[in-house]
């Protein structure tokens, strides 16, 4: 392994965020906020508990899970896809690295940022309700794992797109209806029983329902379901990024 | 002299079905410089990105320093270094910290000393903190020379350094190049003006469409290539060369009112002068007279020609 190369891709790429870092802070900061006073002031007022769980509280796992997954995926794809555009991308596929190397340094700082945002999303919204995380580890879990596989996707996103139009089409159409729809703002329960079965082949309320599952001992589906969709969706990107730097599609012709 | 990149019978078809390289075989020789002359459209850029690595060959061999670049992919890369013809940056980055980058990818670790020593010497020492787009195309393409030798590359290629840059630049330009051979550093570039490859290689290869047609030395091909031609215009058109002047070679036009004179502006004489007096003594009237020097497109034909002949 050439560690040197993955830690000096994580290294540039880290280098942009920090540019940045007051933005990528504040900007989660005041969304958050913002759903706070709509959501839990709001629609939470007339919803009071869902299962024990005040609503405010109940949606901050979903919450959570909607910007990680939205920022893994447009961090990534950005990340790859920037080098492409500007021509950079010369010097990687030139350098004595293999796809391990690249996907890790690449796809490592993708998902640091989103864990950030994800963590200072937490951080600000234990300022407005009362959280517990009753299953710790298993929460850092879900939520690295989250990070990963979605910035994974997003690599992908990234390498297929051939212009900006692109880089959107998929998050946009299929991945925030997908997390909407996802039980992020409500328990699929509320549902009625038809929808709750179409419902559960959205793969998003699994991670959901575990993420909250380790936050509140709530979950729609068993908890090991939600464990084995994660470990799958990872799979399947990783298979597909090898078939990509295989193949060489749409990057070495 | 020990080859450090040899090439056999290299092949590339893109997707599309273009075959860009038809079978390209060289070796070069470490520490050498070789020129590849070719118009737009040759393969140039072609032969440069699969041997880096950045298109698979379709078929053939090429080992760096002894390594296959696709079995020993990782040895190969490490000894080359390559300038891209267009200037490919990160806007917003500083200038140090994508040549930091590039040692990086390279496996090497950070060594600020070397770094400092490339952008001195590539006078981008007081811009190191300045970002990417705060330069001008000159630096820009001095801050890619810089990346491409931060780690210390046995090979460099430069894809046509010196395309659209001015005057100043250029002859810049081939001083680093001299340095750098200096050095010990082989180094391979394109350019499409022949007077580009008369100022620094040591060799020329000329390529056209996809083919390698001649590897010579420089000296021999600019022999060859040095040709002038000298219009000769006449007031009164001549149904022949006169025989006063059949010595010289001359082409006559279609309507028999010029003639063309060529000549080797490296021979010792070019025999304008005498040539001059014998068109009077023949009693022909001069009306103009024009030179040109022969255009790469000529001498590509001339070498074609020639080497089916
Ligand atoms: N990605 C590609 N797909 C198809 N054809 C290409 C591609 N890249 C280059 N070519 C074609 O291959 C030929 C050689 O191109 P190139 O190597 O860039 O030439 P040069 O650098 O000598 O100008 C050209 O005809 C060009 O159109
Ligand atoms: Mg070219």
């Amino acid at each position: 392994m050439n560690w040197a190369a993955v830690a000096a891709i994580y290294r540039f790429e880290m280098a942009r965020f920090f540019r940045t870092l007051a933005q990528s802070f504040f900007s989660p900061v005041l969304s958050t906020s913002l759903y706070f006073i709509v959501f839990g002031t709001a629609i939470g007022s007339r919803i009071e508990t869902i299962e024990g769980v005040s609503y405010g509280a109940f949606i901050v796992p979903g919450l959570i899970m909607l910007s990680v997954v939205t920022l893994a995926i447009s961090n990534a794809s950005f990340g790859i896809y920037f080098p492409k555009f500007l021509g950079t991308i010369y010097e990687v596929l030139s350098a004595p690295i293999n796809f391990l190397e690249i996907v890790i340094g690449y796809v490592g700082a993708a998902a640091t940022k989103a864990l950030f945002v994800g963590l200072v999303i937490l951080v600000t919204a234990t300022f407005f309700v009362d959280i517990r995380v009753e299953h710790p580890i298993a929460m850092a879990a879900f939520l690295i794992l989250t990070c990963l596989s979605f910035a994974l996707l997003g690599f992908i996103i990234g390498i297929w797109a051939s212009n900006f139009e692109q880089m959107s089409l998929i998050p946009q159409l299929v991945i925030t209806p997908l997390i909407f729809l996802g039980g992020t703002f409500y328990s699929i329960t509320m549902l009625p029983p038809v929808w709750q079965t179409i419902t559960l082949f959205n793969p998003v309320v699994y991670l959901v329902s575990g993420f909250r599952w380790s936050f509140y001992g709530l979950a729609d589906v068993p908890i090991f379901f939600s464990l084995l969709a994660i470990g799958a969706f990872t799979g399947i990107c990783l298979a597909i990024i090898w078939w990509i730097f295989k193949t060489g599609w749409r990057i070495r012709s | 002299m020990t080859t450090i990149l040899s090439i056999t019978d290299l092949r590339k078809s893109y997707a599309d079905g273009f075959e860009a390289l038809k079978g390209v075989s060289l070796d070069i020789e470490e520490g050498e410089i070789l020129a590849l002359l070719g118009p737009n459209g040759a393969g140039k850029t072609t032969l440069i990105s699969t041997i880096c690595g950045i298109t698979m060959p379709s078929s053939g061999y090429v080992s760096v320093g002894g390594h296959d670049i696709l079995n020993d992919y990782r040895a190969a890369r490490r000894m080359i270094g390559l300038v891209p013809q267009e200037i490919a940056l990160e806007p917003f980055e500083k200038v140090q910290n994508t040549v930091r980058l590039s040692r990086g990818l390279f496996g090497l670790g950070r060594d600020d000393a070397k770094i400092e020593d490339i952008l001195r010497k590539l006078s981008l020492w007081d811009k190191r903190k300045n970002a990417v787009k705060e330069l001008s195309g000159g630096m820009k393409r001095r801050v890619l020379i810089a990346k491409a030798l931060a780690h210390e590359p046995r090979i460099l290629f430069l894809d046509e350094p010196t395309a659209g840059v001015d005057v100043e630049l250029r002859k810049d330009m081939w001083e680093i190049v001299r340095e750098l051979k200096e050095n010990g550093v082989t180094i391979i570039l394109t350019t499409h003006y022949i007077e580009e490859a008369e100022a620094i290689a040591d060799r020329v290869g000329v390529i056209n469409g996809g083919e390698l047609l001649l590897v010579e030395d420089k000296d021999n091909l600019m022999a060859q290539m040095g040709r002038k031609h000298i219009e000769v215009m006449l007031t009164e058109p001549v149904d022949a060369i006169p025989d006063a002047l059949k010595q010289y070679d001359l082409t006559l036009n279609g309507a028999g009112n010029a003639f063309v004179y060529s000549y080797d502006i490296h021979g010792e004489r070019t025999g304008i002068t005498s040539l001059l007096n014998d068109v009077a003594k023949a009693g022909l009237v001069l009306r103009d007279v024009q030179t040109r020097q022969s255009s790469l497109e000529e001498i590509f034909v001339n070498l074609v020609s020639g080497e089916q002949a």
